[in-house]
């Protein structure tokens, strides 16, 4: 496979995609968001148990490309446990990494994201920024309880506009 | 299936068409993506264009660009001249009676909007219905709906079977006294299926509705004769029909087009302007308010020369071959589906791939210098009918090959070998 193409598509993310951790309905959840990207059709659905600031158990359903799907799952895996604050943080480095430079793409790469790292070649493939980000992005709306539905047309500019992700 | 079209069947078999010379026409056709030679295949997005149409837009602004229906000088009478024959040469392509039949716009969905603004509100009222069917575009969807919803009108859906045909059955028992207009694809650009638009149109005329055909998707591959259809109105885009982008055409039967308002006021339009009163100009100027797209109108007339001299029917049985031998090979791919198996199509091979996003397999494919388009093609309820939410399309154009298919097949086991 060509170099580029196996930094996006690492082992890692296949295997969250063929196998999606979290994944199904949340019986305790007391939040709840969804996600649409219009480009490719991919839905998303993130369900919080949330007691006061702590996230103690997150699941996601939805249907989307592996990118979406591998995304969303380790998303579901370094957020569980953590303050909302402590998400919202880990939502804008993960951003920072997804929409930088390419060649800054392994600067970006910073001990805090764990093995979120491995989507560090979504840099190289902007149109498929939307993808990884959406989970993202329904997360935030679950944690500020936001009942419109999140669409990354909207949330997720072309541009790579960074900002504003802080929780 | 059945890949050819009934029109093409006689003409097709006499000509014999050298798909190497054909290719020598599109300079884009040399390029490479990713070290790879290109494959394009999204044709039904945008088809690329053949040098004579790169040169007579060119010829325009280098050589006699000037604005038209205004001047006395020699440009203005020269650029005149080319745009009202790109206007001759697609009354010809449509077999329209008449030059004041075809209305320029900026693409079929111009088209679409214009009929739906200015015949609609005229004629659909409140508890009036407008008929589409399930197959179409979000062109040939959101204009009837907004129409509809200003009016407090219904829009009325016919379904599809499994195959991606209409259900004529049912279209028909949804015709009533309050359906005033009707609107329907001629190529579907999701499935690929060829609607038979004469039996659709004579239905709907026995009841006395008119009938709008959106063929954007069909004038680039099938002959389309707007009397023998009989059809209303006609839409179609010149991007898809190898002219440059932002120019459409309406073709609406003058006397419609006579007792119709203005779309928009402006420029050309008119006949005579004071405070008080406009006298609206002649069809079709009526409808071309504001300067137009000079160039790239001449440069669809271009197109319409160069696809003339390939010949249609060619054109049609070529790609009707293609179709088939696309269809075979692709599903000799383990796990693939193909959306759309209607019992006649043209130009789409729409696929899903077990297992693997469309989003993916685009991905992929592009690293192999291959471009399709992958998503819903702007058919969310054709995507929800067959519960995919997107799916890989391969749309073909008189340029490709079998090479490329076989490129293409190639490239979905190495899809396969990435993700399962």
């Amino acid at each position: 496979m060509i170099s580029e193409l196996r930094e996006l598509y690492q082992e890692t993310i296949l295997d969250h995609s063929r196998k999606p951790r979290n994944f199904g309905e949340l019986p305790t959840a007391n939040r709840r968001a969804e996600g649409y990207n219009p480009l490719c059709g991919d839905r998303a659905t993130v369900a919080l148990d949330l007691e006061g600031d702590l996230i103690k158990d997150i699941r996601f359903k939805g249907a989307g490309c592996s990118i979406f799907t591998s995304s969303a799952s380790m998303m579901t895996e370094s957020v569980k446990g953590k303050t909302r604050p402590e998400a919202g943080a880990l939502f804008e480095r993960f951003h920072d990494l997804i929409t930088s430079d390419p060649s800054q793409a392994k600067h970006r790469a910073v001990p805090e994201l764990g093995k979120l790292a491995v989507f560090a070649g979504v840099s190289e493939f902007p149109v498929r920024v939307k993808c990884a980000a959406l989970a993202w992005h329904t997360l935030k709306a679950a944690l500020l309880g936001d009942p419109t539905p999140v669409s990354t047309e909207v949330s997720e500019s072309s541009s790579g506009d960074g900002g504003g992700h802080a929780l | 299936m059945s890949a050819t079209t009934n029109q093409a069947a006689p003409r097709a078999a006499a000509t014999v068409l050298d798909v190497e010379r054909v290719r020598r026409d599109f300079p884009i056709l040399r390029e490479t993506v990713h070290g790879k030679p290109l494959v394009y295949l999204d044709n039904a997005a945008s088809a690329q264009k053949p040098q004579a149409v790169i040169d007579a837009e060119r010829a325009v602004y280098e050589r006699y660009y000037s604005n038209i229906h205004r001047g006395v000088h020699s440009l203005s009478m020269r650029a005149t001249d080319a745009y009202e024959a790109a206007r001759a040469a697609v009354r010809r392509f449509v077999g329209a009676a008449h030059t004041r039949e075809i209305v320029f716009t900026r693409g079929t969905t111009e088209s679409i909007n214009l009929v739906a603004s200015s015949y609609g509100r005229g004629h659909v009222g409140k508890g009036d219905e407008v008929l589409i069917t399930g197959l179409e575009h979000h062109s040939n969807i959101v204009p009837w709906q907004m129409l509809c919803e200003e009016k407090g009108a219904r829009l009325r859906v016919a379904p599809l079977d499994d195959r991606g045909d209409v259900l004529l059955e049912d279209m028909e028992r949804l015709i009533g006294p309050r359906t005033k207009i009707a609107a329907f694809a001629h190529v579907s650009n999701a499935l690929g299926t060829v609607n038979p638009v004469k039996r659709m149109v004579e239905m709907a005329h026995a009841r006395g509705v008119p009938v709008l055909i959106d063929g954007a998707q069909a004038a680039p591959h099938l002959e389309v004769d707007v009397r023998e259809l009989d059809c209303d109105f006609y839409a179609f885009s010149s991007h898809k029909l190898y002219g440059p982008s932002g120019v459409g055409v309406l073709y609406g039967k003058a006397s419609h087009l006579q007792a119709m308002p203005p779309y928009q006021g402006g420029g050309d339009m008119i006949l005579s302007v004071t405070f008080e009163k406009t006298t609206y100009n002649e069809l079709p100027y009526k409808f071309e308010a504001g300067t137009p797209n000079i160039a790239g109108v001449i440069g669809l007339g271009a197109a319409i020369d160069w696809v003339e001299g390939i010949g249609r029917g060619a054109i049609a049985a070529y790609e009707g071959g293609l179709l088939e031998y696309g269809t075979r090979r692709l599903l000799e791919v383990p796990g693939v589906r193909l959306i759309g198996t209607a019992r006649e199509k043209a130009g789409v091979l729409s696929f899903v791939l077990e297992g693997v996003h469309p989003h993916d397999i685009g991905t992929v494919l592009d690293y192999e210098g291959i471009a399709v388009r992958t998503g819903h093609h702007c058919a969310q309820p054709v995507m929800e009918r067959y519960r995919v939410p997107a799916t890989a399309r391969a749309s073909l154009a008189v340029y490709n090959t079998r090479e490329e298919i076989d490129a293409l097949v190639g490239a979905l086991h190495k899809v396969r070998e990435v993700f399962l």
